[in-house]
């Protein structure tokens, strides 16, 4: 007996990692990574390739966070979870941050213990249609069946505008998006409906994506951004100005590319703050100096993540939209590093 | 020398702490204590990091509307409706999955372990291999299975297999005619219940009738024949007060009639064939319980197989049948949870999914959850045992 | 006086002996039987004929891509292009030797324990069950001896299935046999706290135990406790199981005769000795289908895992389902998957029933 305890203690003991009872940053600076609450597979936003490899727009914020906290991008564990279980994951420290196109709702902000820290992608939820059904528009599909996923704000959305409009439908709720696209190509539902970004994201899944196509209508406003737990203000602000830092570097015209050539010669006090050069510093986050530096010169800015993820380049092929910098008829807009 | 030998009492020199009954107290209060500080540091921890992170706790958002629509609903549900109502929702969804499972898992269990039994080899065979290969599958492969491979590839609607113009199968399920009332089914209904009790009633006299004279009465035949003609008699009477609701092609589907959706179907086909395979194993070890020499005497005295099974074989391999029949059904029950997997609007998926999604209350939503399941475990297992020992009683 | 030499027996009639004989008495016996008979054989020619044809004779077996799959039967092209995934998950391709090295270790571990003549059985059985863990998972996580450190959240296929069953069984039985002896404890504490222990577990599906090990023990925990996923699974699955273990070993325990207890204190033998030398080996004897059976419903558990993001052998066929280069494939994919839990399940149960004849020939009663 007294050798099983000991070896099972043993295993278990290499199994959980640090125990401290400190803040979150020192328990991430303690066990030397960020863990990272994403999707268990949503192209462009969080989705791992077959060699585990994380790649999206979404996991983009996760290794911002860890550039500016270690000045590697690289040190980031993720935790693939469904829409289900994200909140108690976050809740519970399953997870560190929560970027995990996440829906910004007055519930989820003040009753969950959470606490949004910004908007990395200005959604609505619309509708995919098979073309051969010959529906133009969301209004003549009275009586439809909708495949969804489960524990989503689109849900409740759905939900709300048959009611605004007095038609029936019929919901099939999945767990993950992958059930729901399958779902939807085995014809079990008429129209599969989410954030349009996500609909893009699984049309690419389907095995001939010109079948369907996306309706024009947008039902809701769907501001998806990461997520912290409530109560640590050090922390909220470390994950908040690292959205905040890739939109300034956007604006203020620094990439990963040309970021090393400004920190020697930019004379731009905009540009040296955001680069940790002079004037602000990153000890009031608890973070190194250089912080902005390193989420430049090693993820990029907004607009860069944006391309390399969903934008025209990519497989998604969506346009910036709502999500173009405020100078240019978006929506972004951060405040300034000062 | 024997002054030497006095027996000590035995108090006055073991010390108190090898005293088996000292030492079994301090362990148990050890135990206690150890126990309630595990649960003591659970619980703070878990009001502790509640308080902190600012989650909401309390039943309160019961009464909250739930805003999301549910796939199949055994009563009036809508979007207005409360976080209460669809625990409800998804309690009856999960109950209708284990009744409509416990049942046909019952027949073909019996139908499998009687034909294990089964002189004929080539029957026995089959048996064995059906028992075999599905009791060594894990059950959420087989409602996978059924579900992606068998029931998706079923046509779209507009290309549904139809029986007739009133009976229809495709990818959104089964769609089957309606029975609706009219004004004066009740006296069907009547006439039935009518015809029940008047069966248990004849059925009971023409036992006492055997037990007291030896005299036969063909209880069984006249009671069948009164549950069903004295019901169809009464609806010729009062002239047909039924009609059919028949399924229609919509827009997008079928509507009106009565609708099995594909997830119920595939979860109750996994569920019974599964569990079947079992019960089927626990009847073939039952009537082997029985000795051979029971069959003997019966035959010995003169009765007739049909009788000596009804009589000496069946009551006998009963109880041995019976405990395991229960835990047969309380794992039915328990895998129904299962559905989350295919999107079967039950228990686990409405309210453990969607509604703790909503509310973020997990810890009270898990609570619910469980509770009920413990519930049903014990329900189940207290009916069952009454049954068992009722058995056991009539045997002496 | 005439002396009575009875006549040799004539030879059976032919019907009753041979081919024919047995054909007669096994499968037409009476006019009921062979209406049976014919039956059978009718469902038999539906169904075996066609899935034969689908499944060997018309399958595509080689290929790279869905191209290969064109000759209308199964497509074993897609169990073959993504066997490796399903066997190791996501675990990096330039590490596979550490899983085979460790499944070599085992079964040569193993080989000793069929040799009659080997002497240490129980101490080799002890160290595959609580030594040879420590070293499979050194060997799988790495970080030491210069091997590339794998989290545990790469893990997958039928390696995490493998992880996680025997792990479970490891942790099981010894929990299962003392919730067991606890609950026939005279110690009225003692067995109330076992009773309800075990009803507990017994009463709820594991599905919600799996959900709260996952999402919900951090919460139970000191702040900034960090748990690995896999641990708290497996947590999880051990607690379960040791439940119905306890049943099964609460069986045997109530199977031994009272004197063997009361014989075992006559000897002063303390309770713990008594335990272990006279009555457990016994009850364990007379419980091995049980057990064997509790192990066999662990494995197929281990499935339930995919519903809170691990990614065991049926999660890792899942995933490749959704691939949109091999989209409809799901019934080669789903019985590939039910073939390799058969061979496992199967396996273990005629283990059992071997190992019961073996051990029951000196006691048989």
């Amino acid at each position: 007996m007294k050798n099983t305890l000991a070896i099972g203690l043993g295993v278990a003991l290499a199994l959980s990692g640090t125990v401290n009872a400190g803040t979150t940053l020192d328990g991430v600076k303690g066990k030397g990574f960020v863990q990272c609450g994403v999707s268990t597979g949503i192209p462009g936003f969080s989705s791992a390739d077959d060699k585990g490899k994380f790649t999206g727009i979404d996991v983009d914020m996760c290794r911002a966070v860890a550039a500016a906290i270690f000045g590697d991008a690289e040190k980031v564990k993720y935790s693939p979870l469904t829409a289900k279980e994200r909140f108690t994951a976050l809740q519970s420290g399953e997870v560190d941050m929560l970027p995990r196109n996440t829906t910004w709702t007055y519930t989820r902000d003040s009753s969950l213990g959470l606490n949004f820290t910004g908007v990395n992608y200005y959604d609505g939820q619309g509708f995919l249609v098979t073309k051969k059904l010959g529906v133009k528009s969301a209004l003549e599909m009275d009586g439809a069946a909708f495949c969804i996923q489960a524990g989503t704000t689109t849900e409740l959305n759905l939900a709300d505008y048959f009611r605004a409009n007095k038609m029936s439908y019929t919901p099939i709720t999945f767990d993950t998006s992958d059930q729901t696209i399958k779902a939807f190509e085995a014809g079990r539902c008429d129209a599969l409906t989410s954030d349009q970004s996500q609909l893009y994201a699984l049309r690419i899944k389907l095995s001939d994506p010109n079948s369907a196509m996306v309706l024009p209508e947008v039902i809701s406003k769907e501001p998806l951004g990461p997520v912290v737990r409530q109560g640590d203000d050090e922390w909220f602000n470390i994950v908040k100005w690292s959205l905040f830092a890739m939109v300034n570097a956007e604006e203020l015209g620094v990439t990963s590319a040309n970021v090393d050539e400004m920190k020697a010669s930019s004379t731009d006090p905009n540009v040296r703050r955001l680069l940790g050069i002079e004037g602000v510093k990153g000890e009031w986050m608890g973070i190194p100096d250089d912080w902005g530096y390193n989420i430049v010169k090693q993820v990029g800015n907004y607009g860069e993540a944006f391309e390399r993820n969903v934008g025209m380049g990519s497989a998604l092929g969506i346009s910036r939209g709502l999500n173009a910098l405020w100078s240019k008829g978006g929506l972004q807009y951060a405040p300034p590093i000062r | 020398m024997a002054a030497e030998h006095t027996p000590q009492s035995s108090t006055s020199k073991v010390p108190l702490w090898r005293l088996p009954a000292f030492r079994a107290i301090l362990f148990q209060v050890l135990l206690v204590l150890g126990i309630l500080a595990f649960g003591n540091f659970l619980l703070s921890n878990t009001l502790q990091n509640m308080e902190q992170r600012g989650i909401t706790t309390g039943f309160g958002f019961l009464d909250n509307a739930a805003g999301f629509g549910i796939l199949q609903s055994l009563i009036p549900f809508d979007e207005t409706d409360s976080y209460g109502r669809t625990f409800i929702v998804g309690l009856l969804n999960t109950l209708l999955v284990a009744a409509l499972g416990i049942l046909f898992a019952t027949f073909l269990g019996f139908f499998i372990g009687v034909a294990r039994l089964s002189k004929n080899w080539l029957v026995a065979r089959l048996a064995t291999v059906y028992i075999e290969t599905f009791r060594n599958i894990p059950l959420l492969l087989q409602i996978m299975f059924w579900y992606f491979a068998v029931l998706r590839p079923l046509p779209r609607p507009r290309q549904s297999l139809s029986v007739g113009d009133s009976i229809f199968l495709n990818n959104r399920g089964l769609f089957i005619p309606r029975p609706v009332a009219e004004d004066g089914f009740g006296l069907v209904l009547a006439a039935l219940l009518l015809a029940v009790i008047g069966s248990i009633l004849l059925v009971r006299w023409a036992h006492r009738r055997q037990e007291a004279t030896g005299q036969q009465f063909p209880g069984g035949l006249v009671s069948l024949a009164a549950i069903i003609g004295l019901p169809l008699a009464t609806y010729w009477l009062s002239g047909s007060p039924l009609h059919w609701d028949y399924p229609v092609l919509g827009g997008f589907n079928f509507s009106g009639g009565l609708e099995v959706i594909p997830e119920l179907a595939a979860l109750v086909l996994a569920l019974s064939i599964y569990t079947a395979a079992f019960i089927a194993e626990a009847v073939r070890s039952g009537i082997q319980a029985v000795s051979h020499g029971q069959t003997e005497a019966a035959y010995a005295l003169g009765l007739r197989p049909r009788l000596t099974l009804k009589l000496v074989i069946i009551p006998q391999a009963m109880r041995v049948i019976i405990p395991q029949l229960t835990s047969q059904y309380l794992n039915l029950t328990k895998n129904s949870s299962l559905a989350t997997a295919i999107g079967y609007p039950d228990l686990v998926n409405v309210f453990a999914g969607t509604t703790l999604n909503q509310t973020g209350q997990a810890v009270e939503v898990i609570a619910m959850t469980m509770g009920v399941y413990l519930f049903i475990s014990l329900v189940i297992s207290t009916f069952m045992n009454w049954y068992n020992k009722r058995k056991q009683l009539i045997e002496r | 006086m005439t002396t009575h030499t009875p006549h040799p027996d004539l030879p059976p009639p032919s019907t009753s002996v041979g081919v024919i004989g047995w054909l007669r008495a096994n499968l037409f016996s009476s006019w009921a039987n062979s209406l049976l008979t014919l039956a059978a054989a009718y469902l038999l020619y539906l169904t075996i004929p066609p899935l034969i044809d689908w499944s060997l004779i018309k399958a595509d077996w080689v290929g790279e891509t869905r191209d290969a799959c064109d000759s209308g039967g199964a497509c074993w092209v897609f169990v073959s292009v993504r066997l490796n995934q399903f066997m190791y998950g996501l675990y990096p391709e330039s590490e596979y030797w550490r899983i085979n090295l460790a499944a070599v270790l085992l079964v040569l571990l193993m080989i000793p324990l069929f040799i009659k003549r080997f002497r240490a059985k129980l101490w080799l059985g002890l160290f595959i069950l609580f030594g040879y863990p420590v070293i499979a998972f050194y060997l799988f996580s790495g970080g030491v001896f210069g091997l590339e450190y794998v989290e545990t959240s790469r893990w997958g296929g039928l390696t995490l299935t493998l992880v996680l069953s025997s792990v479970g069984m490891a942790a099981s039985l010894p929990l299962g046999i003392l919730l067991a002896l606890g609950r026939r404890s005279t110690m009225p504490i003692v067995k109330a706290l076992s009773v309800v222990f075990i009803e507990f577990w017994r009463g709820v599906p594991l599905i919600t135990v799996l959900f709260m090990s996952s999402v919900m023990l951090p919460l139970f925990l000191p702040e900034g406790t960090h748990f690995d996923k896999l641990l708290r699974a497996m947590i999880g699955i051990a607690l379960f199981q040791s439940a119905y273990m306890a049943e099964v070993v609460r069986g045997g325990l109530q199977a031994i005769p009272k004197g063997q207890y009361e014989a075992a204190q006559a000897l002063g033998l303390s309770y713990w000795k008594s335990m272990s030398l006279i009555i457990l080996p016994q009850a364990l004897k007379l419980v091995i289908p049980g057990i064997v059976n509790t192990f066999i419903a662990l494995f197929k558990d281990t499935t339930l895992v995919l519903i809170i993001g691990l990614f065991d052998m049926l999660a890792m066929i899942q995933a490749a389902l959704a691939d949109p280069n091999w989209l409809g494939y799901a019934i080669e994919g789903l019985l590939f998957a039910a073939f390799v839990y058969w061979i496992f399940c199967f396996g273990m149960s005629r283990y059992s029933l071997a190992l019961e004849r073996k051990l029951n020939t000196g006691h048989a009663r």
